[in-house]
């Protein structure tokens, strides 16, 4: 539990370093009797991209959901940008693993979803919805219903949506596991970019080691569950903007694999022992 | 198969029954007391429907009918919503709905007659217990069944308790409720006919309920051809109705782009 503790709030407040943006404390998340993650330390600077790697079951989406106010933690705090979280949160952007999207909305409808319920008139949320359709590549498409959209076009229409009403911190649950390679590929650059334009705090959850490498700041590795707890946290010093696919040549890139690897193949093993 | 053959076998099908009815009756083979001749019932049907006298029992039918259709599906849709949303209510109020339910809605008439009257309103009871079941467990079923990830994201989006449910639960429970209006447009009319069966002064239950009375089969039959009409035309209408509604579903329109 050292580096949890050289991790907490206070020591990130150097000058130097940009304020916390989110901070999960000693947060443990459980239902019932089962335990899922316990004792969680974890802060997101903001503009930094943290990706939470683990094997499956070790209770990875349960902290996203305490993040967002979907779940309560048994013990702990999570505070965003100093405010401790109760109930829902409205100033994050959440883009889930499976389909969100309002299938009896259009495109159009369900990107301006976040900005009506905030109250924005009609035409400027029209003007921002248009913008941001055809940021994600979907101008033309504001009219389809997500049943008429392929599934990384549902992807992006999902992406414009949560980026909308810019959310001080986006979680990503598996964002692009249900897509194939290629899209998945296109739709990480297509992340990236728009991340790059304007920096926030990430907290993006994955089983693919390779896609947290490529795409975070920071990779942090979560033990085997029930009671899950963080294990270690390696930066990432790729150089940005990266390139999804070629950034994986890099030898620098595949040092970091390894290392990872090394401490998350343990668990692995560990989670699938409990499996079998 | 184009639809133009289905066409000509459908028709070709309609010929050969009522054909063969028609030469078993002129052949002495089909007793006309029990199944009269086709072409007397369709000369019965065009003497009420060239009768002026005839719409009115159709618009007291149809009066009955409507109006126990949408008190029914307005109080099965409101009630359905609300204890779909409330876990807690629901378990309360369970036993006593399944017990309500399970009252052969029949036996209700004779009460209604007693409480309302002879007129319009004991009908249009009989109606709303029939179509209010079929509507509120469908409208229940449906905000139960909305997909938990499509409700979290909403909420992240800031969506209050009220645009959840015009913006989520209702459009979710709409392709249900909509369902339940197709099967309950078929009690509604029975609770109308069965009111007017029972006890009434016009109506196409009492024209039945006449012919009935006179040994006149040829009455029966053909007040049961004009209400399997008038259910049909009903029918049509709701499948205008469905498809303006529900434009987002999968198999209304166009396949996805890929």
């Amino acid at each position: 539990m050292a580096l949890a503790v050289v991790k907490s709030a206070t020591t990130m407040m150097s000058p130097d370093k940009p304020r916390p943006m989110v901070s999960i404390d000693s947060v443990t998340m459980s239902f019932g009797t089962f335990i899922a993650v316990q004792n969680v330390d974890l802060t997101v600077a903001d503009g930094e991209f943290l990706a939470i790697v683990g094997p499956t079951g070790c209770g990875k989406s349960t902290i996203l959901n305490a993040i967002a106010g979907l779940l309560k933690p048994a013990s702990g705090t999570v505070s965003i940008d100093g405010a401790p979280v109760h109930g829902v949160q409205n100033n994050i952007g959440y883009l889930f693993q499976q389909d969100a999207l309002l299938p009896w909305k259009t495109a159009f409808e369900n990107v301006e979803l976040g900005p009506m319920f905030k109250g924005t008139s009609a035409g400027e949320r029209r003007e921002q919805a248009m913008k941001w359709l055809a940021k994600v590549g979907l101008k033309g498409f504001e009219q389809r219903y997500p049943h008429q959209l392929s599934g990384g076009q549902r992807k992006r229409v999902q992406m414009a949506q949560a980026l909308i009403t810019g959310p001080k911190v986006i979680l990503m649950d598996e964002p692009f596991s249900a897509l194939d390679i290629h899209t998945r590929h296109l739709m990480q650059n297509e992340l990236l970019a728009l991340w790059q334009e304007e920096r926030r705090a990430v907290v993006m959850i994955t089983h693919d080691l390779e896609e947290a490498i490529a795409l975070g700041d920071r990779v942090v590795v979560l033990a085997a569950g029930p009671c899950s707890h963080v294990i270690d946290s390696f930066p990432v010093d790729l150089a940005r903007p990266r390139d999804v696919a070629e950034i994986k040549l890099d030898p620098r890139f595949m040092d970091l694999y390894r290392n990872i690897w090394s401490s998350l193949r343990g668990e692995v093993e560990k989670s699938y022992e409990r499996h079998d | 198969m184009n639809a133009m053959t289905e066409r000509m076998i459908q028709l070709g099908l309609l010929v050969v029954i009522v054909g063969g009815w028609q030469l078993g009756v002129e052949a002495g083979v089909i007793d006309v007391f029990f199944f009269p001749a086709p072409f007397d019932i369709m000369k019965q049907i065009v003497a009420w429907i060239i009768d002026p006298g005839f719409y009115r029992h159709v618009s007291i039918t149809l009066t009955e009918t409507v109006l126990g259709y949408v008190i029914g599906t307005a109080l099965g849709v409101a009630a359905g919503v609300w204890l779909g949303l409330s876990r807690g209510t629901y378990r309360i109020l369970d036993p006593f709905i399944k017990a309500l339910n399970a009252i052969p809605r029949v036996v209700l008439a004779p009460i209604f007659v007693l409480w309302l009257g002879l007129g319009l309103w004991s009908k249009v009871a009989l109606s709303v217990t029939l179509v209010f079941f079929i509507t509120f467990f469908n409208a229940m079923q449906g905000v139960r069944e909305v997909n938990p990830v499509v409700l979290a994201n909403a909420r992240i989006l800031g969506a209050e308790r009220s645009s959840l449910l015009t913006h989520v639960y209702f459009p979710a429970a709409a392709s249900w409720i909509l369902s339940s209006l197709r099967t309950s447009v078929g009690f509604a009319v029975v609770g109308a006919i069965i009111g007017e069966y029972l006890g009434a002064s016009a109506g196409l239950g009492y024209l039945i309920a006449q012919a009935e009375g006179n040994f006149d089969a040829v009455g029966v039959f053909a007040g049961i051809m004009i209400l399997a009409m008038f259910v049909l035309i009903i029918d049509r209408i709701l499948d205008i109705a469905e498809a303006r509604l529900i434009k987002w579903s999968p198999h209304s329109t166009e396949s996805p782009a890929t």
